[in-house]
């Protein structure tokens, strides 16, 4: 297998190619520029199957994608921060259109003000757009998770997000396993799904409807979304009999006997596994998909492992309530008979975790009977 | 042409429709659709033409119909067309159809993308010379002195209608034309031209709204001559931005903009003052364009 030193940004453009896309529409903005060059990188080299196409907007790359998935092809763009902001009514158009199209979202910070840090709330305000949401926490697995959202997506007729850390992952050059065309081909095929525009058929697509019926669309695609958990297993099935490699909604990494759980996403959990043989008693837990939001697996995670206390790293911030995460899981533990107690460490705009301010978050937390909002910056 | 003469197995657009009695933009989708069709694909961005198409799955067009956000238009086209082409669909032509808002106002930066990068399907703008089908509220379509919904009397809709021809001229499309119902031969053979040509083209087709307007649902055809005739709204064609060609028949412009004016009611508060002013701004433009049109090498 070939290895390759690269960037998240490149690994996130050579599975792009991999995957044999139709179109690609583009717009570049920092720390996502490298994705986007990397694949216009390809198409003057001849390497990208499909079209490569420069548009003046990150609004019109998802509508330039809307058009051509219409038509049955495969797409992608990418983005991050502003531009997703930018996007905002096209996300919740092809979700709404059931277009599977895969777009890839460097997390950096909105403003004002000017910000280039990594901060969830850019992807995180697009939780309720009706796309999946996968966090990565590495090269590697911006590699495999892109080639598997295609899948997904395609299957389930709805649009998924691939999420990675800006400059944390997008431009940390890592060893990345980047399997050939061929191999790559016999995980994902091309594109069957049915086109929605097809010339000479007479048809009235998205055009008004009304109460009842949008009340049934927005139910069926809340339902298919529910759907990708499974489905998500399955297809790493597949992708391990290929590759070697799988990845789940959510990966657990718990020590015998602990009772604390440190719950992260993207390059943070990769930080809490480097720092875990010196957090005695702690274990991790690592949240890859989002949206679908894994409430059930989460639970039993907690309850199989007797975990007491979580503690919830939110590189993000939702105004007036808190970490996002945190309040996500809040509401899945509501079910359980013994919920642990959930404290946040909000590490928004960007700040580095380090090693020591983990050791103190765990630390204050076991002297804590409740759940507590840490700011990151304070306990330096 | 006489209406009678209309060929009926072209017609793309059936009854059944739901445009008020009277609409310029029903006439120039059926002209349009029975010029270019049968193998096209169509997207509507926000408009009345949302409304019109019908309620999914019903629809009056015998065509697929893509209905997509109102600043989207213009890329959404360019993605059809390129996801037509990715699937072994090569001839099936690319219409976006749009109405002034989503052409001269929310459309314009997607439209001026698109242009640039002369993707190739053909933009139609029908214009109303208002937000129509949210009642008649100003764009910068509407012409100077009319009322709307917001600037009713004794406001007046201030500054100039943008003209989006000269905009669309900059970008040095291959095809550029104005059209109105009123001269239905001319409006087909722009379109039919429009078809020929690869690379993006523009048609920007004046589309009277009888209760925008204030006007007969019978009076559309009148209406759609007398802006030609005043001047108001000139039919030519620009070929790459730099060929300007008049089109319209030798006596245009002989009739005073007034008798325009007063067959509407949305300018029927328009003051004598006001009505000099825009009767100098359509002199000059059409002075502007004679010049254009006499400077241009004919290429055609
Ligand atoms: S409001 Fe005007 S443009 Fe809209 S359907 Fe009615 S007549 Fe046509």
């Amino acid at each position: 297998m070939p290895f390759e030193l690269m960037s998240g940004n490149q690994a996130a453009a050579a599975a792009v190619q991999r995957a044999g896309v139709d179109l690609v529409a583009a717009y570049p903005i920092t720390p996502q520029t490298a994705i986007v060059e990397t694949l216009a990188d390809y198409s003057a080299n001849g390497l990208l199957k499909g079209e490569f196409v420069s548009v003046e907007s990150e609004y019109s790359a998802l509508a330039c994608c809307n058009g051509a998935v219409a038509a049955g092809a495969r797409v992608f763009t990418a983005t991050s921060s502003h531009g997703l902001a930018f996007m905002h009514e096209m996300t919740q158009w092809c979700s709404g259109a059931r277009f599977p199209i895969v777009m890839v979202n460097v997390n950096r910070a909105i403003g004002a003000p000017w910000v280039l840090d990594p901060d969830q709330g850019d992807s995180l305000s697009q939780r309720d757009t009706g796309w999946m949401q996968i966090y990565c926490s590495g090269a590697q697995e911006v590699f495999d998770t892109v080639l598997q959202a295609f899948v997904l997506s395609e299957e389930l007729l709805l649009p998924c997000m691939v999420v990675f850390d800006g400059f944390y992952i997008s431009h940390t050059y890592e060893v990345v396993d980047i399997p050939e065309e061929e191999t790559v081909r016999k995980f994902i095929k091309p594109p069957t799904f049915e086109a929605q525009v097809q010339p000479g058929r007479q048809k009235n697509i998205h055009g008004l409807t009304a109460g009842e019926n949008q009340h049934l669309l927005v139910r069926k695609r809340h339902e298919d979304m529910l759907k990708a958990l499974n489905l998500l297993e399955k297809i790493n099935e597949d992708y391990h009999k290929i590759f070697g490699r799988s990845y789940k909604a959510v990966y657990a990494e718990i020590p015998e006997g602990a009772e604390t759980a440190v719950v992260a996403a993207g390059a943070t959990a990769e930080t809490v596994r480097w720092n875990l043989p010196k957090l005695t008693g702690t274990g991790l837990i690592q949240l890859r998909m989002f949206r679908p939001f894994p409430s059930d697996q989460l639970c039993k995670i907690f309850s199989d492992h007797k975990i007491k206390r979580l503690i919830v790293i939110d590189r993000n911030c939702s105004t007036g309530v808190g970490g996002i995460f945190a309040q996500e899981i809040k509401s899945a533990i509501y079910k359980m008979d013994k919920p642990p107690v959930v404290n946040d460490l909000i590490l928004a705009g960007g700040i580095d975790l380090t090693g020591d301010m983990l050791k103190k978050v765990i630390e204050d937390s076991h002297l804590a009977d409740k759940s507590e909002d840490k700011w990151g910056v304070d306990i330096q | 042409m006489n209406i009678s003469e209309l060929n009926r197995e072209r017609e793309i657009l059936y009854s059944g429709h739901s445009a008020c009695p009277g609409c310029g933009a029903v006439l120039t989708v059926r002209h349009m659709t029975r010029t270019l069709g049968p193998d096209i694909a169509m997207v509507i961005t926000a408009s009345c033409w949302s409304i019109i198409a019908g309620m999914p799955p019903l629809t009056a067009l015998k065509c697929p119909i893509l209905h997509c956000p109102f600043p989207s238009a213009g890329s959404v086209g360019g993605g059809l067309k390129r996801g037509l082409i990715a699937k072994g669909h090569l001839d099936t032509t690319v219409v976006v159809l749009a109405g002034d808002g989503g052409t001269f106002d929310i459309g314009l930066q997607a439209l001026s993308g698109a242009a640039q990068r002369n993707e190739d399907y053909i933009f139609i703008c029908y214009d109303n010379e208002a937000y129509m089908n949210t009642g008649m509220q100003t764009s910068s379509a509407t012409p100077y002195g009319a009322r709307t919904n917001t600037a009713p009397y004794p406001l007046f809709k201030e500054g100039q209608k943008k003209n989006i021809m000269q905009i669309m001229a900059a970008h040095s499309i291959p095809y550029a034309a104005t059209a109105t119902v009123a001269f239905p031969d001319d409006m087909e053979r722009k379109l039919k031209k429009a078809k020929e040509i690869k690379g993006f083209r523009f048609i920007h087709i004046l589309s009277p709204c009888p209760p925008g307007w204030g006007a007969e649902s019978s009076d559309t055809i009148h209406l759609s001559r007398l802006a030609v005739t005043t001047g108001f709204f000139p039919l030519y064609e620009i070929y790459n931005g730099i060929t300007w060609k008049l089109t319209s028949p030798p006596d245009m412009k002989g009739t005073p903009l007034n008798e325009y004016l007063d067959s509407q009611k949305r300018f029927n508060k328009m003051d004598q003052i006001r009505r000099k002013a825009l009767q100098e701004e359509v002199d000059h433009d059409w002075s502007c364009l004679m010049d254009r049109c006499e400077a241009s090498v004919d290429t055609d």
